[in-house]
């Protein structure tokens, strides 16, 4: 079994890129699942299974950072790939705070960037990319060629081991030289270890603030009547 | 140093094979590329600066010398031959110009020292293209239209500096479209003009014709529309006279034409 963890910001073309890097798979005799990590909404395993009838389905992380419920969930989720014939998981993972890095090692990573994003988002995103394999520059089409050099020169030097990859997700230009990089990634090992360490986790009352009551406070927290639950962003 | 790059024919919208299989294009000459909007010239000029090898939606592909490239030319910017100039007339990046500049000249030179050089010299190669100056402090995002095309274009024959310049609608923005021509043909690389503007065809060695996703004629300028470019570059300058004219609040009477209906005069006694 094969693993590539896709990870981005929310509509950066994570999506695009997996639907035309599933194509390629199926074309070089793989069968591929696909797994999407969402907070609260999402219909991407919908459209696979449905434009290529291939296992699909959807985790929603609900109170957890999406990164942390990859950890704890994507043990079954091989298990799931493989007992549906599957010989690559495409895991697809919503990023929030971007501190955090989902992928492991004996695993591909993804990172998808938008080249319409600021010229600081490299400087900005830390682990997300600094831990990846490969750094995916989507919506190549909207900016000048003189932008899309520098973009490039600004991720490199945040991240110097990454690769960088240029895409049009629209066209599926780009494309290949990404699937050659999931056939050439073996089979994952026994034991799958996370690549990078998480930050600190606290929650608003460890930190310091000391006022009383549920509605003072943010991230996972609960009421007299109520479960766990979750306010924030 | 590349001699030549050659453009194999894909296929149109409608899936037919591309009319003119192969276009090659030797150093030292001026192309344009025409057809009705739609027609597929962006496409065209897209294709060439993706190296396109039979992945892209019109199928074609590009020789540069006549072998494939190789894969360091997308990997290694500084390595890239090519520089394109879209018809983007805003910047997304919010930097000041100068260190957007710096920046790029770091990527697209091996000499660190000349780097400060570099941006100066492209700086005052915009200010030659445009009447708004540009300022190596002003952000990016604040550059007006012309400002923007004139610094993109500075910007690819300084800095980028490469062998082959695609010019996408050079005549749309606010910048001195003779001047951009004069100053170009001053350094030998292959430029590729997509233009709707019949003075820049004219000035071209030769002129690709599009229709429907396809290029469907290769007309080289011949010897009677080189005599007839004198002509169109005089409309040309009483037009871009008037334009002056309106953009800066005067009224238009016959004596702005009187000189050119003058030569034209002379001309059909000749």
């Amino acid at each position: 079994m094969k693993l590539a963890i896709c990870a981005g910001p929310a509509t950066t073309g994570k999506t695009s890129v997996l639907r035309h890097l599933t194509r390629r798979l199926i074309n070089n005799g793989l069968h591929p699942a696909f797994l999407k990590i969402d907070v609260q909404f999402a219909d991407e395993d919908e459209v696979f299974a449905r434009e290529f009838e291939i296992p699909a389905r959807k985790i929603y992380s609900g109170e957890l950072c999406p990164d942390h419920c990859s950890v704890l969930i994507l043990g079954d989720a091989l298990q799931w790939a493989q007992k549906a014939d599957a010989d690559v998981l495409l895991v697809e993972t919503a990023g929030l705070c971007l501190r955090c890095a989902p992928y492991v090692d004996g695993g591909l990573g993804l990172m998808v960037m938008e080249a319409t994003s600021g010229m600081n988002l490299p400087r900005k995103v830390g682990p997300m990319l600094s831990l990846a394999d490969i750094a995916v520059v989507t919506k190549i089409d909207l900016v000048s060629q003189a932008e899309r050099e520098v973009f490039r020169a600004r991720i490199i030097e945040a991240a110097p081991g990454v690769r960088v990859r240029e895409v049009n997700a629209l066209y599926g230009i780009g494309m290949d030289p990404l699937v050659d990089h999931i056939l050439n990634t073996p089979d994952i090992p026994e034991q799958l270890v996370l690549r990078g360490n998480p930050p600190v986790g606290t929650c608003t009352i460890c930190v310091g603030k000391k006022e009383i009551g549920w509605q003072s406070h943010f991230g996972v927290v609960r009421a007299l009547n109520n479960q766990n639950f979750y306010r924030g962003e | 140093m590349i001699q030549q790059i050659t453009i194999l024919g894909g296929h149109g919208k409608d899936s037919t094979p591309e009319p003119v299989a192969r276009i090659d294009l030797s150093m030292g000459q001026v192309i344009s590329i025409v057809g009705p909007t739609g027609s597929g010239k962006t496409t065209f000029i897209n294709d060439i600066e993706l190296f396109a090898n039979g992945d892209t939606p019109t199928g074609r592909r590009i020789l540069i010398d006549g072998k494939t490239p190789p894969a360091q030319y997308r990997e290694d910017p500084s390595l890239n031959p090519i520089a394109l100039i879209t018809q983007h007339t805003n910047f997304l990046s919010d930097l000041p110009v100068g260190e957007f500049l710096r920046t790029h000249a770091g990527i697209r030179t091996n000499d660190g020292g000349m780097v400060s050089s570099l941006m100066e010299k492209t700086l005052d190669f915009a200010n030659q293209l445009t009447g708004e100056p540009v300022i190596a402090s002003i952000r990016m995002t604040e550059l007006s239209g012309g400002q923007t095309r004139a610094l993109l274009i500075a910007d690819a024959t300084i800095i980028c500096n490469t062998p082959i310049v695609l010019l996408d609608e050079v005549e749309n923005a606010g910048i001195h479209r003779t001047r951009a021509l004069e100053l170009l043909r001053q350094y030998k690389k292959i430029f590729v003009f997509v233009t709707h503007d019949p003075r820049i065809a004219l000035l071209s060695d030769a002129r690709i014709v599009m229709q429907n996703g396809c290029v469907t004629q290769f007309i080289e300028t011949d010897a009677a529309e080189r005599l007839f470019a004198g002509a169109v570059t005089r409309i040309d300058d009483t037009l871009t006279k008037l334009r002056e004219r309106i953009r800066m609040g005067g009224r238009m009477t016959m004596e702005d034409v009187r000189e050119h209906a003058a030569f034209t005069a002379m001309e059909a006694k000749a």
